[in-house]
């Protein structure tokens, strides 16, 4: 039985919430000294060379979503990340990009 | 800060899957994801219900939401990733955060078990969605005119009812093909043509 939230210290809502698709890219180097605990550095590892959404971490670490976003909270707070924030639905009918989109489902 | 090892690509839209058990939202997603189709789970504890016989321990019983999804890189820079919604009603809160800022649905539909999408269809009508009805065809089933189901459904008009078989490639993209070009239609009649584009960051 493996209880997920003693990896985040019981937290259960890291302090933003970062959505399925937001995209985290890391920023340092996972060394012996970097002050994180094996989950975290898997995650940074994974994000270090490619942006990957937080559905896709989750899914790569083999951890709940949950417990991804409170260990992302705590490497955004170090600096060790950064998280882009998904495109608000309002700024979304750029008709270009939707064109773009259609073109390359079509290309696929 | 000023060293980035590379740029975070700048546009994710979201798109969801949903539809009744069994309907192929899973191979949906598989069939057009580029990376192989990858789960991810929500784990929700609850207290039980019931009280223990022994002792009146409340049970505490944990509950894994699997979650379907894929991505499509349309360009550097800008990619679509698909969610198949979870099947059972008692997870719809999480399908409130998957809507969240979501391009569009897709909702799978199987003839011979309509109602099973008549759910997903009022989320999504409710919340103003832009969604389309993909009628996957199952080996055996007679074949439904799009406007057969539409009326069966009750749609609002203009949402498209297409047909698919979720296994093909090609057929799921054009379902996708389909979704985006109505949720560009929604939202051009929604929105000035001027709306800026942030400089999203």
């Amino acid at each position: 039985m493996v209880r997920p939230y003693t990896m985040t210290g019981g937290r259960t809502r890291p302090e933003p919430e970062f959505d399925l698709i937001a995209l985290v890219v890391g920023d340092v180097d996972v060394t012996p000294e970097l002050p994180v605990g094996p989950e975290q550095a898997a995650l940074l590892r994974l994000c270090r060379a490619n942006a990957l959404s937080v559905a896709e971490l989750a899914a790569e670490t083999d951890l709940p979503v949950g417990v991804v976003r409170v260990l992302l909270g705590d490497l955004l707070d170090a600096e060790y990340i950064r998280v882009s924030r998904p495109v608000p639905p309002a700024l979304l009918p750029d008709e270009h990009i939707l064109q773009e989109v259609i073109d390359g489902l079509r290309a696929l | 800060m000023d060293s980035a090892p590379s740029e975070i690509p700048r546009l994710a839209l979201k798109i969801l899957v949903a539809g009744g058990f069994g309907v192929g939202k899973t191979t949906l997603v598989g069939a057009v994801s580029e990376i192989r189709p990858l789960r991810t789970e929500e784990q929700l504890t609850a207290a039980g219900r019931g009280v223990d016989d022994l002792g009146g321990v409340e049970r505490k019983t944990t509950t894994t939401v699997a979650m379907d999804f894929g991505r499509i890189t349309v360009r550097d820079g800008l990619a679509v990733y698909l969610f198949g919604t979870p099947g059972q009603d008692r997870f719809w809160f999480l399908w409130d955060e998957l809507a969240t800022g979501a391009l569009g649905a897709v909702v799978l539909a199987d003839t011979r078990r309509l109602t099973d999408c008549f759910p997903a269809v009022d989320f999504f009508e409710r919340r103003d969605i832009p969604f389309v009805v993909a009628v996957n065809r199952f080996a055996g089933t007679r074949d439904f005119r799009p406007d057969e189901v539409s009326r069966a459904l009750d749609l609002d008009a203009g949402t498209p009812v297409v047909r698919c078989d979720a296994r093909q490639r090609a057929s799921g993209k054009q379902v996708l093909v389909a979704l985006v070009e109505h949720a560009s239609t929604v939202h051009a009649a929604r929105t000035p043509v001027d709306a800026v584009v942030g400089e999203a960051r």
